[in-house]
């Protein structure tokens, strides 16, 4: 279960036990503990940094789960984006009419709605499930637009953002927060950034953040730990033999697909009411599809998917900020690069030495050469990523054997 | 048997625009309008002169784009990344058209054949992925759409490739001279493209090729059944690729239109979702040349109708909501019609043989 992240490229049985992700992760810090002092690029680690990475992370990841809910079933969902759209619309407008909670309910309600509309296209009817998935953006982004354009009060002749929602309440940690904050001051070598990064997330926290991250470990025990989860997969590895054991694949699926849009259409209600406290038109920007990349990036797995939009959001996150800290992290990249490189020459494995070693050279050289990366592709390297994940991983990635393939009951 | 296929095939687009007309009544209905006033509306202002150039000037765009989703369509491959294939074939078209100086007719053909090369070589990255890495070229064209669009975002920058005429917010590369401009044809005191040739000359090749060619009976051979046509020699993945890179070919044309006879230079203003447009019209005009011609002009005429309903109080966006109904019921209705089909097949099979007909639901093949 703990093999999700893709540096599994490295050593695959090295993940296996939590000691050693700990390590792991301990040895990442310490890094950007260097890094961050050699640099002079502070905001990696800063409580900004790590609080607005949580903050674009829970939309991405709310959409990836989504995602994995309906490919579990063996349904490829496109339609998380349009369903996202819903989210931040009906949360947006519900919100402003009867307050924020009624607004997330009425998001919860409409997104289930828009992944019930799926389920019955895709299974009961059985049309191409990409096409009911890019109907559904196109339906969802249409429909909002024209329900603004009726319903909102025009700002500036233009009716494209809604009246602004009450926040929801947020909390800080009590003690932990505080005592984070106190070793943060302190800039203590190694320890403060860990205290700062943890910090960023302990305070000011949304009541909403938390009770969706807890959609992550549920996700994780229904799939295998419920009688429900273990129908799901196996709808989506073999639905011929899942009917062929009494299995009700079409119910299944329904219940899946419906989850999962309720899951994508939360992750928008978040982008309206936490992120931000308006709908705005194009809010959710492709967040949708960056969701699909973290299902694949997170390798079906709800902890991957979980590393996959932590990952994705610390870029967003980086992005709008400053351009020190991807330099910073691109030296960093380059200096993990070596180190893999000198792994594998120890155990005499030239060809991928010599390729990591090769990515080493180029992060060098843009860290040295280049000025400014250019923000469109810091805002495309999730897309970016999952693609050379798929390129290059693609033998160890474990999809539902059967996501995406049409099914109907008792044919083969 | 063929007539039944006509015959369903002209009745399931009609009934899902049909559908689609009754949806948009019952929410016309709910806004408080008249439906059917609005309807004569659209018409009479869609089919107003000055309106309907510049609704033949999209559909060429629009078609080019059907035609390149119908190609991949008769391969089984979904090529959702026309919208990153187009947008590098105009701004690669656009870019190399402005930096050199050759005679007309060759300006423009030089033109033509960047924009196809390079939207071909970026359907090449999807379709390599989907033939050697196995990848679906649904997720991986997602990607490259976003990433086609930071690439070209990137390149439009001052320093690099684009420039910021004055007096203009939108960065766009340098205009393509004289010699690289297609003239227009003047109707109604507007202009119509000459690309429409080109459109009209695509369509007739992509018939021709289809049915009259060996490769275009490879191609639909290997799209009916992979297994079969390679079980009789046909080079299946490798089909697989070269469709992929040709429905990108295809696709890089989408933008040149606009690029030859109005803009002569590529900027971020150049609109978006044509992979999903190019796959709708494929879809409703069943992968015909012609049907696809009369799927291209109701959605430009839908789209350049619309905004006289925002006088009425009416967001034209209801538009958009159409146009994802009529996609919506054209997969049902064929899916409807091809199951219809199927139970007749099975009926037809099981009276002939009744005892060698154990289980009614192996005939999959005949759709």
């Amino acid at each position: 279960m703990s093999t999700d992240t893709t540096k599994a490229a490295k050593a695959k049985s090295f993940f296996k036990s939590p000691a050693r992700i700990t390590l792991l992760v301990a040895g990442i810090f310490l890094l950007i503990s260097v890094i961050e002092n050699v640099t002079g690029a502070v905001d990696i680690s800063s409580p900004g940094t790590s609080g607005a990475t949580l903050r674009f992370a829970i939309p991405l990841l709310m959409a990836g789960l989504g995602g994995l809910w309906a490919e579990r079933a063996g349904v490829i969902n496109i339609g998380l984006e349009g369903m996202m759209i819903v989210g931040t619309w009906t949360a947006a407008w519900f919100g402003y009419l009867h307050g924020p909670w009624v607004g997330l309910l009425a998001a919860a309600v409409f997104g289930l709605a828009s992944g019930f509309f799926h389920a019955v296209l895709t299974v009961k009817i059985g049309i191409d499930q990409a096409v009911s998935g890019l109907a559904i953006n196109i339906i969802a982004a249409g429909a909002a637009r024209y329900l603004s354009g009726i319903f909102f009060p025009p700002v500036g002749g233009d009716r494209t953002v809604s009246p602004p929602v009450d926040t929801l309440p947020s909390f800080t940690v009590p003690v932990i927060a505080p005592f984070l904050k106190s070793i943060d001051d302190k800039e203590i070598f190694f320890l403060s950034n860990v205290a700062g990064l943890l910090y960023g997330i302990t305070k000011d926290l949304s009541i909403v953040t938390v009770g969706l991250l807890l959609f992550v470990p549920l996700t994780s025990w229904i799939l295998w730990r419920s009688k429900f989860g273990l129908r799901m997969r196996f709808s989506g590895e073999n639905p011929m033999a899942a009917e062929s054991l009494g299995i009700n694949v079409y119910r299944t699926r329904y219940i899946a697909i419906s989850v999962s849009g309720m899951l994508a259409s939360l992750g928008g209600a978040y982008l309206a009411l936490v992120a931000s406290s308006v709908y705005r038109e194009g809010q959710t920007a492709g967040r949708g599809f960056i969701g699909l990349a973290t299902v694949i990036f997170g390798n079906w797995r709800p902890s991957g998917v979980f590393a996959g939009s932590v990952l994705f959001g610390f870029t967003d996150a980086l992005r709008v900020r400053q351009n020190e800290s991807v330099m910073a992290l691109i030296l960093a990249a380059g200096v993990v690069a070596l180190l893999v490189a000198i792994f594998y020459s120890i155990s005499r494995r030239w060809k991928p030495a010599a390729a990591y070693f090769g990515i080493a050279l180029f992060a060098l050289w843009v860290n040295q050469r280049v000025e400014t990366i250019p923000q469109e592709f810091v805002t495309v390297f999730p897309n970016f990523a999952t693609l050379i994940v798929l390129t290059f991983l693609a033998q160890r990635l474990t999809p539902p054997a059967m996501a995406g393939m049409p099914y109907r009951r008792g044919s083969e | 048997m063929t007539k039944n296929k006509i015959f369903w095939g002209t009745v399931a687009p009609l009934a899902a625009i049909l559908n689609s007309l009754v949806i948009v009544y019952i929410i016309l209905k709910i806004r408080g309008v008249d439906p059917i006033e609005m309807f004569k509306l659209m018409i009479s202002y869609g089919f107003d002169p000055r309106n309907l150039v510049s609704e033949i000037n999209q559909t060429i765009a629009y078609y080019m784009a059907g035609v390149a989703a119908a190609i991949g369509f008769k391969m089984l491959l979904f090529n959702i990344g026309i919208d990153g294939q187009y947008r590098m074939g105009a701004f690669f078209g656009a870019v190399v058209g402005a930096a050199v100086n050759l005679p007309p007719v060759l300006h423009v053909l030089l033109i033509m054949v960047v924009a196809m090369l390079a939207g071909g070589l970026w359907a090449a990255i999807a379709g390599y992925l989907k033939v050697r890495r196995g990848i679906s070229e649904v997720i991986s064209n997602i990607m490259l759409n976003f990433i086609a669009a930071a690439i070209i975002a990137f390149l439009l920058s001052p320093s690099l490739l684009g420039s910021l005429p004055d007096g203009s917010q939108n960065l766009q590369t340098k205009p393509i001279p004289k010699s690289g401009q297609l003239p227009t044809i003047k109707a109604f005191d507007s202009e119509i493209y000459s690309f429409l040739f080109i459109a009209i000359l695509v369509g007739v090749a992509y018939w021709v090729m289809l049915n009259k060619t060996i490769f275009g009976f490879n191609l639909r051979a290997t799209g009916l059944s992979f297994r079969a046509a390679r079980a009789s020699g046909v080079n299946a993945p490798g089909m697989i690729f070269v469709t992929t890179v040709l429905s990108g070919a295809i696709a890089g044309l989408v933008g040149l239109g606009t690029l030859l006879s109005d803009t002569h230079s590529f900027s971020m203003a150049f609109p978006s979702g044509y992979a999903f447009t190019g796959l709708a019209l494929a879809l409703l005009g069943r992968n015909h040349p012609i049907g696809i011609f009369f799927a291209a002009f109701l959605w430009s005429f839908l789209e350049r109708s619309a905004p006289v309903l925002e006088f009425e109080g009416v967001p034209p966006e209801i538009v958009i909501v159409m146009q994802g109904t009529i996609v919506l019921s054209i997969v049902v209705a064929y899916e409807v019609v091809a199951r219809i089909n199927l139970r007749q097949q099975q009926r037809a099979v099981g009276t002939a043989n009744i005892e060698a007909k154990t289980e009614g639901a192996s005939v999959k093949e005949n759709k």
